[in-house]
């Protein structure tokens, strides 16, 4: 066992980081209540290649690895979550599905391009009324000789109005099992019959882009079909495997923040003449944090390695997503309790931790289904299907390589 | 055109520092590049850019002290090399000097030897002038931007950020420079820059190597003690809008005698 991180894993950490702190920091906290993605952010992070950080570099990537993905997610995350949600969103659950289902032509035409960041990714899966019930979905993709006919609503989707291609899964065989009548689609999104926007008046995330996409008689090559007709419900699932990991390590950065800006008013605050980190009650919390971390650190990485050695690892990303997202929640909270009554305030920072905290508990499964998931694991009442396509493990020759 | 630039491993900006048995103690502060060696590496790589030109990095320390050459290297240098020798554990900036010129000498050929303005920790700003009067060459400090160079023709029109403003000053080459903040914003390591860094094999160079004897260093550290704490207070201003808060603060700046 090692858990030494490569000289490579710490280079990019600290490059990310430092990106960060100086391009996001000073301003996030001017478009949170604008409720508005600062337009910089997507451009800077394709430049800076942060968009392909774990695609071969043959198809635009570069070429790092799954437990890369993960510490940059965390480093995003600890400035602010819309950061990391681009990387859940594009990475995640568009750009890994396209290298784990796609054919040679899809990698080609669609990955290669948004890999380099020259075009943006979002997912569609959720509906108005279609969240942790998938296979009620609604969308529907109808089949017309070489085309597909796709009609419905997708909800809650985070770069909506942002992105050139989106992952929709849609239902082309009403009469087949929910489970098999679904199918996936690589969707560009200035076709005809779609429209796209934001979604205004969120709890959290205001700095990020959410949004819907409305498809009305949108016609799409079937070149366009991600996998085989009938492979959406097990695609969508892999692709959640995922982003699921994304957002954990993102929640673990979150921990991270909120642990460090209560070190900091800890030893800054005073209150009966000493700092208010001479208090027990303020260790205890500050203690928490630091376990909190530590913990959801080690789940991320571990299903981080596990993506690495090409192993199935639903059940160890679904833990590290539940228990990261709920222990963000809880360190943002107690984080605005060590500062009183400014943690209340947005002259921290730590309330629009909290804010932002709650979406992941909520989304890529809410934390009541990793738990249903967590039990059915346990009690032998879950097992995960084989796949046809799995998450190729990472080679760094191929990886590297120019193709 | 063939430029060296002078990095240094030193403890992070944010280091709390102590006096220790008469030894500065960093604590557990963590290792970086000199901050203002980045503005010194950013220069060098757009000099690199704009002429052709080829970038070695060069650090004087011990093993730490690859880490600052790697920062170089994925920031874009194409070379770097360690110059590490326990001889040197306590050299000075005269010494230094000596060193980083007989590497200059060793590199052969360049154009331009680039430094930051200082390192942050010694904080002497010395290295640049005295490397330059080893090597006899012109030193251009302090520099904010660097509107003309003709490699061919060997000639350097600089802007030094002076307390009175900007002087304009021309040279030849080779010169040894040093770089402010102004210059520009360092860049940050590409992440093909990492990868090639993560890998590289830095060669280290000692004394020998560099075909010189042990510098002698003239300063001697007597006693090291760490400053009185200062007794500092604060006071807010408050007024009902702005005009009134500067009003008011303008008055209190008059009246310690700031201005």
């Amino acid at each position: 066992m090692d858990f030494q991180l490569s000289e490579e894993h710490l280079m990019v950490q600290k490059m990310v980081r430092d990106f960060v702190q100086k391009e996001v920091k000073p301003v996030i906290q001017e478009w949170d209540r604008k409720q508005e993605m600062a337009p910089f952010i997507l451009p800077r992070m394709a430049e800076l290649g942060i968009l392909g950080i774990n695609i071969p570099v043959r198809y635009g990537g570069q070429g790092f690895d799954y437990i890369t993905l993960g510490l940059v997610c965390e480093e995003l995350e600890a400035g602010d979550s819309p950061l990391r949600v681009v990387m859940s969103v594009h990475m995640g659950l568009n750009s890994m599905a396209l290298l784990q289902w796609g054919t040679e032509e899809q990698k080609q035409k669609f990955l290669t391009p948004q890999a380099t960041g020259e075009k943006y990714a979002c997912f569609g899966l959720t509906e108005p009324g279609a969240g942790s019930d998938v296979a009620g979905m609604k969308a529907t993709a109808r089949r017309e000789g070489d085309e597909y006919v796709l009609n419905g609503e997708k909800m809650w989707i985070s770069l909506a109005s942002k992105a050139h291609h989106a992952l929709i899964v849609a239902r082309t065989n009403p009469d087949a099992d929910p489970h098999d009548g679904l199918s996936a689609f690589i969707v560009e999104l200035d076709r005809k019959g779609i429209t796209t926007g934001d979604i205004h008046g969120k709890l959290g995330m205001r700095a990020g882009s959410t949004g819907y996409i409305a498809m009305q008689d949108v016609r799409v090559p079937v070149e366009n079909r991600l996998g085989e007709e009938g492979e959406g419900f097990k695609i969508a699932m892999s692709c959640l495997d995922n982003g699921r990991y994304t957002v954990a390590a993102g929640a673990t950065g979150l921990i991270r923040a909120s642990l460090d800006a209560s070190v900091k008013y800890s030893h800054e605050r005073k209150a009966f003449n000493k700092e208010i980190g001479q208090f027990q009650l303020v260790q205890q919390k500050i203690a928490y944090m630091v376990q909190q971390y530590e913990t959801s650190r080690l789940l991320y990485l571990k299903a981080g390695w596990l993506k690495n050695q090409g192993v199935r690892n639903t059940r160890e990303t679904s833990l590290a997503k539940w228990y990261a997202t709920d222990a963000s929640f809880d360190a943002a909270s107690e984080a605005i309790q060590v500062h009183g009554a400014y943690g209340y305030s947005d002259e921290y920072d730590v309330e629009r931790y909290l804010r932002n905290s709650k979406g992941g508990v909520i989304y890529e499964g809410t934390s009541e289904i990793h738990q249903l998931m967590q039990a059915g694991y346990a009690l032998g009442y879950r097992k995960d299907a084989d796949l046809r396509c799995e998450l190729p493990a990472y080679d760094a020759e191929y990886w590297q390589a120019e193709g | 055109m063939k430029i060296a630039v002078f990095v240094k491993q030193v403890p992070d900006s944010a280091a709390k520092l102590s006096v220790d048995n008469g030894a500065v103690n960093w604590g557990d502060a963590p290792l970086v590049i000199n901050p203002w060696d980045e503005y010194a590496v950013e220069a060098a790589l757009q000099l690199a850019e704009k002429h052709n030109g080829e970038v070695a990095a060069i650090s004087m320390g011990g093993e730490d002290a690859k880490e600052a050459l790697k920062h170089a290297l994925a920031m874009g240098a194409g070379s770097a090399m360690l110059i590490s020798d326990a001889a040197l554990a306590n050299a000075d900036a005269a010494a230094a000097a000596k060193v980083f010129a007989a590497a200059v000498q060793k590199l052969g050929g360049v154009d331009l030897a680039i430094f930051g303005k200082q390192a942050i920790d010694s904080d002497t700003g010395l290295a640049p002038a005295m490397t330059a009067r080893v090597l006899g060459w012109p030193a251009l400090t302090m520099l904010a931007a660097i509107p003309a160079l003709d490699a061919g023709a060997k000639t350097i029109k600089v802007e030094r950020a002076i307390e009175e403003g900007r002087q304009v000053v021309e040279g030849k080459l080779p010169a040894v420079l040093s770089i402010v903040k102004d210059y520009a914003e360092p860049r940050y390591p590409s992440f093909m820059g990492i990868r090639k860094a993560s890998k590289a094999e830095i060669p280290v160079w000692s004394l020998a190597d560099l075909g010189i004897s042990a510098p002698e260093s003239k300063v001697r550290w007597t006693e090291i003690s760490a400053p009185p704490a200062r007794e500092v207070t604060s006071e807010m201003v408050t007024g009902a809008n702005a005009d009134e808060i500067a009003a008011k603060l303008a008055d209190l700046i008059i009246a310690e005698g700031v201005l």
